[in-house]
């Protein structure tokens, strides 16, 4: 349901059914709606039984990078020699996105139940959900629907913790998280080792964002070929996905839509298009670390993973940026930057210098004070800080700026060339 | 503890009574004493409102760590005040799709409508601070901000005013 608005009858509710509906959030009113009936299910089913549906439903993790959820949960030993964790991470910082926001608000349970037939299918006894610090209503939420579950005694002996993150869109990164997990500072470790080997406490570990969770219980009560069904074109997306959907849109919100659905009839039919009198220029899909898609590709970009890598770009954490003709592109992209260079762990040379340079670069020639050679500068730059660091991202920062630079070469002239007025000070 | 000579006061330990019971229960959910560091942080700046270096030696004290390595913690993470702040502390999310929607009139009119004249200053009677902070995760509601534990959607230069009354008069 395209919350905060009415649902709209292209979309496809699954995950947002009951969002909006301030009774679902109760653990009576989730299990009135047909809640915990797939927990009850996993607990008759084997582990290895459970780890076969998800992989045959095609579910692929929603936090960005796309994994396959089934097969990441087959990498945890089968034979259980130390305790397993999982880790839930419900870190979302990435701008753009505000989809796990909600899930958590509005149906608590729906991430309980996915966190409990996922501990038991990697035989985890711990979990901790990792919620970002300002979420703080998020975490009240999920607070209260834990002491519930535990109250009706459904969650058995699993022992699940809520973790307050503290400022610090790295710990998003599933190794940065692991180590805020265990009170260090969030730098992304090197893998390998991965997680199921060495997560969290050095003990094997999966992690999976709050998206992916949720959408398990549907996939358990209903089947994996009915998940597998929902698919409008390549058939390695399946299901469904929440998009959020924000900047120059008249209404911005979560909809929730099936795999394939083309990104020009979410942002015109569903959002609502770009303001009144306005045009739409540009659209990042998937969070702010994904390549920026002109008018044309985002008209004709379907949006799953496969779709948005045809366009250039990816699907990431499914975040939507929508610019209209009046935005200032070489502002926006300069913001963007700015941001990486904040959050930068600090680790890695090329990311450290490298967020902070582009940053530079890109303030100077918005005061006016651009040089001729800036652009391949930044184009140099952004080279250096591709696929050489131990998270990505550095990559995440070069996203935005190669491709910005490429489609829209001819605001960054107008700045060098002196023909638009500075709008930062020198 | 008998008085520091260049301590202007005895110092009040935060992990007492209750607070110490919280942080005894949060210590069980963990194999080793290291992991409740983030949310005994969070106590300390519950009770305290900031957290003192004399804190950080008191949470390394109690969970067995150094001070500097509390303090090498304490300053990664944004939310964690090293200084006192205002009664009141506001965080606006200025990140791309919220200034698409405006938020630096957002934080423009709560500088004129606090006495915080700067980003980061705090208004001399100690009212006040007013910060931008990056994507709160709200980016459909802009644009949110954040007043100290309350998370408040879709504000406008136009709301602020009545906002801040609010929060001036203590009511939530
Ligand atoms: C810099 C960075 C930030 C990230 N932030 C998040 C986040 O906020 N939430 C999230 O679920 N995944 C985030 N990820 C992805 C995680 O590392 C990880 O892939 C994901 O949590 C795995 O869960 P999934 O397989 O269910 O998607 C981030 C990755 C990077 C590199
Ligand atoms: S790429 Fe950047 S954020 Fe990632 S580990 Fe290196 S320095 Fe840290
Ligand atoms: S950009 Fe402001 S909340 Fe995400």
């Amino acid at each position: 349901m395209g919350y905060p608005h009415k649902p709209h009858p292209k979309e496809t509710a699954v995950l947002s059914k009951h969002f909006g509906d301030a009774e679902a959030r109760s653990y009576k009113g989730w299990v009135k709606r047909g809640g915990y009936e797939a927990w009850k299910q996993a607990q008759a089913m084997t582990p290895a039984a459970i780890i076969e549906e998800l992989k045959n439903s095609g579910l692929r993790g929603r936090g960005g990078a796309g994994f396959p959820t089934g097969l990441k949960w087959s990498f945890m030993p089968k034979e259980k020699k130390k305790p397993h964790y999982l880790c839930v991470n419900a870190d979302e910082s990435e701008p753009g996105t505000f989809k796990d926001r909600e899930i958590m608000r509005w149906t608590p349970h729906q991430l309980l139940e996915g966190t409990a037939i996922a501990m038991r299918a990697i035989q985890a006894e711990v979990g901790y959900i990792y919620v970002r610090g300002e979420f703080t209503e998020p975490f009240a939420i999920m607070a209260q629907a834990l002491d519930e579950a535990y109250k009706a005694g459904i969650l058995g002996d699993l022992k699940i913790y809520l973790v307050r993150g503290a400022g610090a869109y790295i710990c998003g990164e599933e190794t940065a998280l692991m180590n805020s997990i265990e009170g260090k500072r969030g730098n992304p470790r090197i893998k390998p080792p991965f997680p199921a080997a060495a997560g969290v406490f050095g003990l094997p570990t999966t992690i999976n964002n709050v998206e992916t969770l949720a959408a398990v219980p549907h996939i358990l009560k209903n089947g994996a070929a009915w998940y597998k069904a929902m698919c409008l074109s390549n058939p390695k997306s399946t299901g469904t996905k929440l998009f959020s959907v924000c900047g120059q849109v008249q209404k911005p919100g979560n909809y929730e839509v099936t795999m394939g659905f083309p990104l020009k009839d979410l942002i015109y039919g569903m959002a609502g298009g770009v303001p009144r009198g306005r045009t739409l220029k540009a659209c990042i899909p998937g969070g702010s670390s994904v390549p920026i898609l002109n008018r044309e590709e985002t008209e004709s970009c379907l949006l799953d993973y496969e779709g948005c890598v045809e366009k250039g770009t990816m699907l990431g954490s499914g975040g939507v940026i929508v610019f209209d003709d009046s935005a200032d592109m070489v502002y926006q992209i300069m913001r963007l930057a700015r941001f990486y260079a904040h959050e930068s762990c600090a680790q890695c040379t090329q990311c450290r210098e490298g967020t902070a340079w582009t940053t530079k670069i890109l303030q100077r020639i918005l005061a006016g004070q651009g040089k001729s050679t800036d652009l391949d500068l930044l184009l140099d730059l952004s080279e250096n800080m591709t696929g050489k660091t131990i998270c990505v991202l550095s990559d995440s920062c070069a996203a935005p700026v190669v491709s910005g630079i490429k489609k829209f070469r001819g605001e960054f002239e107008e700045y060098l060339a002196g023909r638009r007025r500075p709008v930062v000070a020198a | 503890m008998s008085a520091h000579p260049t301590a202007a006061r005895e110092y009040q330990p935060v992990f007492l009574g209750k607070t110490r019971e919280q942080l005894d229960t949060i210590l069980k959910r963990y194999p080793n004493k290291q992991a409740a560091l983030l949310p005994a942080l969070w106590l300390v700046q519950e009770a305290r409102g900031w957290i003192s270096d004399r804190n950080m030696a008191e949470v390394a004290e109690v969970l067995a760590l150094t001070p500097a390595y509390v303090k090498g913690v304490v300053t990664f993470y944004t939310m964690y005040h090293q200084h006192p702040v205002g009664r009141n502390f506001v965080q606006v999310c200025t990140t791309s799709p919220c200034n698409l929607c405006g938020a630096e009139g957002v934080v423009k009119a709560f500088l004129e409508h606090t006495s915080a004249r700067d980003l980061g200053a705090t208004s001399p009677d100690g009212s006040w601070t007013v910060i931008e902070v990056e994507c709160l995760g709200a980016c459909g509601f802009a644009t949110p901000v954040l007043i100290n534990d309350d998370f408040i959607e879709s504000v406008t230069p136009e709301k602020v005013p009545e906002l801040v009354r609010k929060y001036r008069e203590g009511r939530r």
